[in-house]
């Protein structure tokens, strides 16, 4: 059986030309980037290279990029070091977010809230945007950080990231705009400048780099406090000895996501336009997260009557690989907060599936997943009371067809 | 998050799936909203749990316990049948995540319920007989 992996936005295989740039450091090009005889030299020269390919492909310096062990340090280290800083520097206490970030930006935020922020988690909308009047409406004299997601991770809508940015810059007493960026990289162009962004998030294993490694970009100017101490890494900044070969994969990653990046975005969200397109006539489904600001390669559907965790392990069975916001694969009681986020009522978000795909899948892989996927649904939902209830008219169904397309 | 091969096995080809259009006791317990609803479905012939069906909306857990517990209360009698634990129905099926366990309440709890209506259809209160049913302690939070 042929195996399709469809989950690219919870990881992706590290490529053979990307494993070739890391592997001298590894082995021949091991050595310390801290130790002065050439065998360190080599591998800082290693270091300092990934760095400029960071720095280019985001339109930054080589100066204002930090190595760390992926996006979750990242987020916390530019949201935590900021927010305590201007806390103690001018009495600011307050942070803007969204109700749908990543957790390791939300549980980050209510970390705060327990040493004393103010944190507004502005409310996105059915569609999963917020707009930039949201944000500048919640601004205050006391806001030290604004952290708004460029593209969510699970329903893959694109936020108005440079307008958030400029209406952070234009307050007179500068708020800083961080932006967690793991899911966007790659994927769509970014340039901090003109995107009028201070500090943003990046993660490795989301481009085909290895897990446990990602940069935080830091505009220059903006005081940069350490969030790991120790060691002298990174301009004194972050501690710890260089993952040199996870560095040396990162840069050569970003160079490559970001090289063409427009016609492999058109090439991918034709795949994902077909999927949505073919996967939303099954009956009683809807698409969750805006259609048109959105991320090449994210489908993400709901289908009432099916619980998402049996939907990906008969998906499996079929050799696809993909993901669900169902409780069952959250490890808790609720759905995830991004499907409730925008408004679903648990049933719906239960029955969600979310296929991620880039330019490595194929035209014949999608011609498979649209082949089967219908064909699960009919399964679970044969045996599944809540369809049966759905189908008679039970349970007053009457309050999912706001959201669900029609039964036939 | 790792299931059995038992488990594996059982949700991939799950026994006595479907319903019983004369079923002499039905239960349904669980609901949309936790993720979760098992129908269970019984034949019962001079107490003996002759037939028996399910139908579950639910994860992996939830439609191998439904499935495990059909087929250990198939052809027993009733006495048997309303002994059943979660706890059976766990070892049954070697084991289960940690929070998975309160599918196999439910499990549980479905065939219980099932049993009741079976009582209150032939004028038996089943309070005394099966006790108190209960919400899953998952669902009722
Ligand atoms: C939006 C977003 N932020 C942060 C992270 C965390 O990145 P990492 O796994 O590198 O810590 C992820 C990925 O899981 C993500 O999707």
């Amino acid at each position: 059986m042929k195996q399709i992996y469809a989950d690219n936005a919870a990881t992706t295989f590290v490529t053979d030309e990307i494993l070739g740039a890391m592997m001298p450091f590894l082995t021949g090009r091991f050595g310390n980037p801290s130790s002065i005889y050439r065998l360190g030299m080599d591998a800082l020269r290693g270091v300092e290279h990934a760095r400029k390919q960071c720095a280019d492909a985001i339109g930054a310096k080589p100066n204002e990029i930090y190595f760390t062990s992926g996006g979750s340090e990242a987020d916390n280290w530019a949201i935590k070091e900021t927010a305590r800083r201007l806390k103690n520097e001018s009495g600011k206490n307050h942070i803007i977010t969204t109700n749908f970030e990543h957790h390791a930006v939300l549980h980050t935020c209510q970390a705060l809230e327990r040493e004393g922020f103010d944190v507004t988690y502005l409310p996105v909308d059915e569609r999963g945007l917020i707009t930039a009047a949201q944000v500048e409406a919640a601004l205050t004299d006391k806001t030290a950080i604004v952290s708004i997601m460029y593209a969510n991770n699970e329903i893959g809508t694109l936020l108005p990231i440079a307008e958030i940015g400029e209406i952070c810059r234009n307050r007179n007493n500068k708020v800083i705009f961080h932006t967690d960026a793991v899911q966007a990289v790659g994927n769509i162009h970014i340039d901090v400048k003109s995107q009028n962004i201070d500090m943003m998030s990046v993660s490795g294993h989301k481009i085909h780099a290895p897990k446990g490694i990602g940069f935080l970009y830091c505009k220059n100017g903006i005081n940069l406090r350490n969030f790991i101490h120790g060691g002298g890494q990174e301009r004194g900044k972050r501690a710890g000895t260089e993952n040199t070969a996870g560095i040396a994969a990162l840069g050569l990653a970003m160079e490559i996501a970001t090289r063409d990046i427009q016609a492999k975005a058109e090439k991918v969200a034709k795949m994902r336009d077909r999927l949505i397109s073919e996967l939303s006539k099954i009956p009683a489904s809807c698409v969750n997260g805006d259609l048109k600001n959105r991320l090449p390669g994210n489908v993400n559907l709901s289908f009432i009557g099916v619980e998402g965790e049996s939907l990906l392990l008969n998906m499996d069975l079929k050799g696809i690989s993909a993901s669900s916001g169902s409780a069952c694969t959250s490890g808790s009681l609720d759905p995830s907060h991004v499907l409730l986020a925008l408004g679903l009522p648990h049933e719906i978000a239960h029955g969600s599936c979310r296929i991620t795909i880039n330019e490595y899948n194929t035209d014949e892989e999608i011609d498979i997943i649209i082949k089967e996927v219908p064909e699960i649904i009919s399964k679970i939902r044969s045996m599944s009371p809540l369809w049966e209830d759905f189908v008679n008219g039970k349970d007053n169904a009457q309050r999912f067809f706001k959201w669900l397309s029609p039964i036939k | 998050m790792l299931y059995s091969e038992k488990v594996m096995e059982h949700f991939t080809n799950p026994r006595n799936v479907g319903e019983i259009p004369d079923a002499d006791g039905v239960g349904e317990v669980g609901n949309a909203k936790c993720g979760d609803i098992m129908k269970m479905y019984l034949k019962i012939d001079n107490g003996i749990v002759t037939d028996c069906k399910f139908k579950t909306f639910g994860c992996g857990a939830a439609i191998a316990t439904s499935s495990a517990a059909t087929e250990m209360i198939k052809g027993q009698p009733i006495e048997t049948v309303m002994k059943l634990t979660n706890k059976a129905v766990i070892d049954s099926l070697d084991g289960l995540p940690a929070q998975k366990l309160h599918c196999s309440v439910l499990a549980e709890q479905a065939v219980k319920a099932a049993l009741s209506d079976y009582y209150t259809k032939n004028g038996i209160d089943p309070a005394p007989i099966l006790g108190e049913i209960g919400e899953c302690a998952h669902c009722a939070q």
